[in-house]
């Protein structure tokens, strides 16, 4: 005989069930960013996730390294026994921002249809949008499971001061992951760096922990979109040009002329990211900056850069890759100011066109 | 509504009921409605017309019950006590732009200077007043409140109109009218008003209307969990609910109040909420790249519309449920019914009805009327077309609306004629239980897909993209 049901039992039960899935989640702290329905039900993105306005670029940031990576075209493509594996990491000018993905400089490098040692090469754009050795050096370690032959590091001086390693977001939210390196390659962390987002017990909890739930949900949906419209940029239809003129400021960060202090750069970041990639060979490339003819040019190349302090960056950087025997590529000036667009580092389509056939021979000469 | 709006409504309702049973239980629904109204009113560029558009509404309602109810219910003083404490509410709403920012907690925007209010109020009192002054009441008075209240609905409707209402609104208030946007006069929750509106003066123009008090009237038409997104219940109907008496909430009640609110708020904010991500709209419509992906994120909106409006309607029987009125259900499976006839029977329920009793019904009555009938199909086709682009306009007075109407009222022509054209042949074909099911999903899923391109006007803005989605569907273009 059916028994009646009493609500106030159910709205009980329902509760304790609720109360233990959340306390369960918050001590298990499940990896289910890998499970992805890029790759399966809809193609992979082209470049990492990566969105400030999701529902016009149908496309998001998220913290979680397996999300993002899952998310990618590289998760979901066997490498082939012809594919030469080129994987370029960077910040936003590799990523693309303002470009479709067959403009930015992976894909122009496809778009070649090269041919490295007898092998097809297929670069793979792994850039993300903020300004960090230690990042790039936390998503090649992520990236070097998908084995590639070539790793292209595009930095830029923006990228070393110690003060920015771990600001940025993506860093400062993925801790774990950074102490590994610190660990594993010895990338230098403080022990009690405050930016880093530590999470109490509570906002490991499905509750606590909801806005990242919710991102890895968004993050499926906005699938179809991408594979409806190929879309994962708001591209305005028109935007500010790269500034040209400045004040006669010489300021750069906590640096002061003439010369930069090493002790400031994160120059441990770019030897943990060779310890990284072992016997795979890797590019450090000075990637192309606008260098203006604007008000007080003499002063500063750029919004970023005083004139000093990259100049020395520059010299750093060769003296350093000579001692490693590190395959420095310095194209810092290659790319004519009117190929850039809204930032300094930012290249147009054609910008990215240069950049891509500077590169090929160092790619060509690369391949084993 | 925002989730926080209904979850703090669903709490409040809850909590009278757990606590003060029937004990001012109409009082509770009558200043709760009120003050909702105004809270719920999104801001609006317009000096103060966040706080007069709610107000405009109070006016508008009390004016029709004044002009509708009987001689003897409109002397009754219970009344002049009921409107004394909605004033009374809505001066202490008013009086809150003297409190800081933090504290105006029901208004968009502080509230306007008290004096204008006054003044509403004055103007107001004066003509119920005057209207009271007269020994009898003149049936020209009910026509006068329905072009009003028609006058208004198109004001906010037509969007030359609309844009317009702006334009003269900020002259009012002394603002740039060449600033003048048609979003400029959002006005929450009218369209439901003043169908409510217009289904009680013409009750009464047919000598239907019930004998209410005032407080009951306002707060039938601009009950909280109905105002913003239905359903249309009937005066007469809810007015039962409302006089009823109400021994607190028993279990059984809280059990169907609890679970249409959680139904329905799984239906609004996940699942609606997801597709909408996904949902066709004008910006994604001119970029999906191939037809098989328009299909999908036609199937979104489709999807998303009825899950979002479907949901709403849950909470509002959730909530209303928990103050004992039983609103009347607006959707019932839809997208399983076989035929477009039997899917407006089960869409939006309480408008369809409402166009029904108010339109459809006069309306075919009035050209059989006709010394020469026109003849049966023509008549179907008119009526058809008419109610369903009327339907369109109650929506908004655009070329989308229109062909959205055009397209169903066409789809209900054409399925009525194929009907009796077909229903013989038909049962005699459907003798096993096999056919019969395959006549009935064919007429699912043929029915679904007349809804979804139908739902491509709908979510559109323009002909035109409208008419690229279509294209697009089919692999053209």
């Amino acid at each position: 005989m059916n028994q009646p049901i009493k609500p106030l039992n159910v709205f009980i039960k329902g509760l304790l069930l609720f109360s233990l899935f959340n306390l369960v989640i918050a001590a298990w702290q499940p990896r289910v960013g890998q499970f992805s329905l890029y790759n399966v039900i809809y193609p992979g993105r082209e470049r990492l996730p990566f969105g400030e306005n999701p529902k016009q670029s149908y496309n998001l940031s998220l913290f979680d390294l397996d999300a993002r990576f899952a998310s990618h075209v590289i998760a979901g493509t066997p490498k082939a026994d012809n594919e030469f594996r080129v994987v370029i990491v960077g910040d936003s000018s590799v990523w693309g921002t303002l470009l479709k993905p067959d403009e930015t400089l992976a894909g122009q490098l496809n778009a070649d249809n090269l041919n490295a040692c007898g092998k097809n090469v297929r670069a793979y754009n792994l850039g993300y949008p903020t300004i960090s050795l230690t990042k790039d050096v936390m998503l090649l370690s992520y990236a070097k499971q998908y084995a590639p032959d070539l790793v292209i590091w595009m930095t830029t001086l923006d990228a070393f001061p110690l003060e920015k390693q771990t600001s940025t977001p993506l860093v400062a939210h993925n801790e774990e992951k950074i102490r590994e390196l610190a660990t594993n390659y010895q990338l230098r962390v403080e022990a009690d760096d405050p930016n880093f987002v530590k999470k109490s017990f509570w906002e490991k909890t499905f509750i606590g922990d909801r806005r990242s739930w919710a991102d890895l949900i968004r993050l499926q949906i906005y699938g179809v979109m991408w594979a409806a419209t190929g879309i994962d940029q708001f591209y305005p239809d028109d935007y500010e040009r790269a500034q040209t003129d400045f004040e006669a400021d010489e300021s750069f960060h906590d640096f002061t002329p003439p010369d930069l202090n090493e002790e400031g750069l994160a120059l441990n970041a770019l030897e943990v990211g060779f310890r990284v990639v072992g016997e795979t060979p890797m590019l450090i490339v000075n990637e192309p900056m606008l260098i203006s003819s604007g008000a007080n040019s003499d002063i500063r190349y750029n919004f970023f850069y005083p004139r000093w302090a990259y100049d020395d960056y520059r010299e750093i950087m060769t003296a350093l890759s000579q001692r490693n025997d590190w395959t420095y590529v310095d194209l810092w000036d290659i790319v004519p100011a009117n190929e850039f667009t809204n930032s300094a580092i930012h290249l147009t389509p054609a910008g990215e066109k240069l950049l891509a056939e500077t590169l090929t021979p160092y790619i060509l000469e690369n391949c084993r | 509504m925002a989730l926080e709006n209904i979850l703090i409504l669903a709490a409040a309702s809850l909590l009278w009921a757990a606590t003060f049973r029937n004990h001012g239980r109409t009082w509770f629904m009558l200043i709760a409605s009120v003050v909702v109204i105004f809270w719920l009113q999104p801001a609006l560029p317009i000096r103060g017309a966040d706080f007069f558009t709610p107000l405009a509404t109070l006016v508008l309602v009390v004016l029709t019950w004044f002009i509708t109810a009987a001689d003897e219910t409109r002397k009754q003083r219970k009344n002049i006590i009921i409107l004394l404490v909605v004033a009374g509410v809505v001066l202490l709403l008013n009086l809150a732009r003297f409190l800081p920012a933090d504290f105006q907690l029901f208004t968009a925007s502080r509230p306007p200077q008290l004096e204008t209010t006054l003044l509403i109020f004055l103007v107001t009192g004066l003509t119920l007043l005057a209207l009271s002054r007269l020994t009898r009441f003149s049936a020209s008075f009910l026509t006068v409140g329905l072009v009003l209240t028609i006058g208004l609905f198109l004001a906010l409707k037509v969007p030359a109109l609309t844009y317009w209402t702006a334009y003269f609104l900020r002259s009012l208030s002394g603002q740039n009218v060449y600033a003048s946007r048609i979003t400029d006069f959002a006005w929450l929750g009218f369209s439901y008003v003043a169908f409510r509106l217009i289904h009680t003066i013409r009750d009464k123009q047919s000598g239907r209307f019930p004998s209410v008090d005032v407080g009951e009237f306002i707060t039938y038409v601009i009950f909280f969990p109905a105002f913003t997104a239905g359903p249309i219940d009937r005066l007469e109907r809810f007015i039962k609910d409302l006089r009823a008496p109400f021994a607190g909430l028993n279990l059984e009640a809280f059990y169907f109040a609890g679970q249409r609110l959680l139904i329905g708020l799984f239906k609004k904010f996940v699942i609606a909420d997801a597709l909408a991500l996904i949902a066709l709209n004008d910006t994604n419509a001119t970029q999906v790249t191939s037809a098989f992906w328009m299909w999908v994120i036609v199937y979104a909106y489709t999807f998303q519309i009825y899950f979002d409006f479907s949901g709403y309607t849950d909470i509002a029987l959730g909530i209303a449920q928990l103050l004992g009125i039983k609103l009347p259900e607006n959707f019932a499976s839809p997208y399983l019914k076989p035929n477009l006839t039997q899917f407006w029977n089960n869409w939006h329920m309480t408008l369809t009805q409402w166009f029904r009793a108010y339109f459809f019904n006069p309306i075919t009555r009035w050209l059989r009327s006709w010394q020469k009938p026109m003849s049966m199909p023509m008549m179907i086709l008119l009526t058809q077309v008419a109610t369903m682009v009327l339907i369109g306009f109650w929506h908004g007075v655009t070329w989308n609306f229109t062909l959205w109407g055009l397209w169903h009222g066409l789809g209900l022509f054409i399925h009525n004629r194929w009907n009796d054209a077909t229903k013989t042949k038909a049962a005699a074909w459907a003798t096993t239980p096999t056919k019969q099911a395959i006549l009935h999903i064919s007429g699912i899923l043929l029915t679904f897909h007349y809804m979804a391109i139908g739902w491509i006007f709908f979510a559109l803005s323009s002909p035109a993209i409208s008419w690229q989605v279509i294209l697009k569907l089919f692999g053209v273009n």
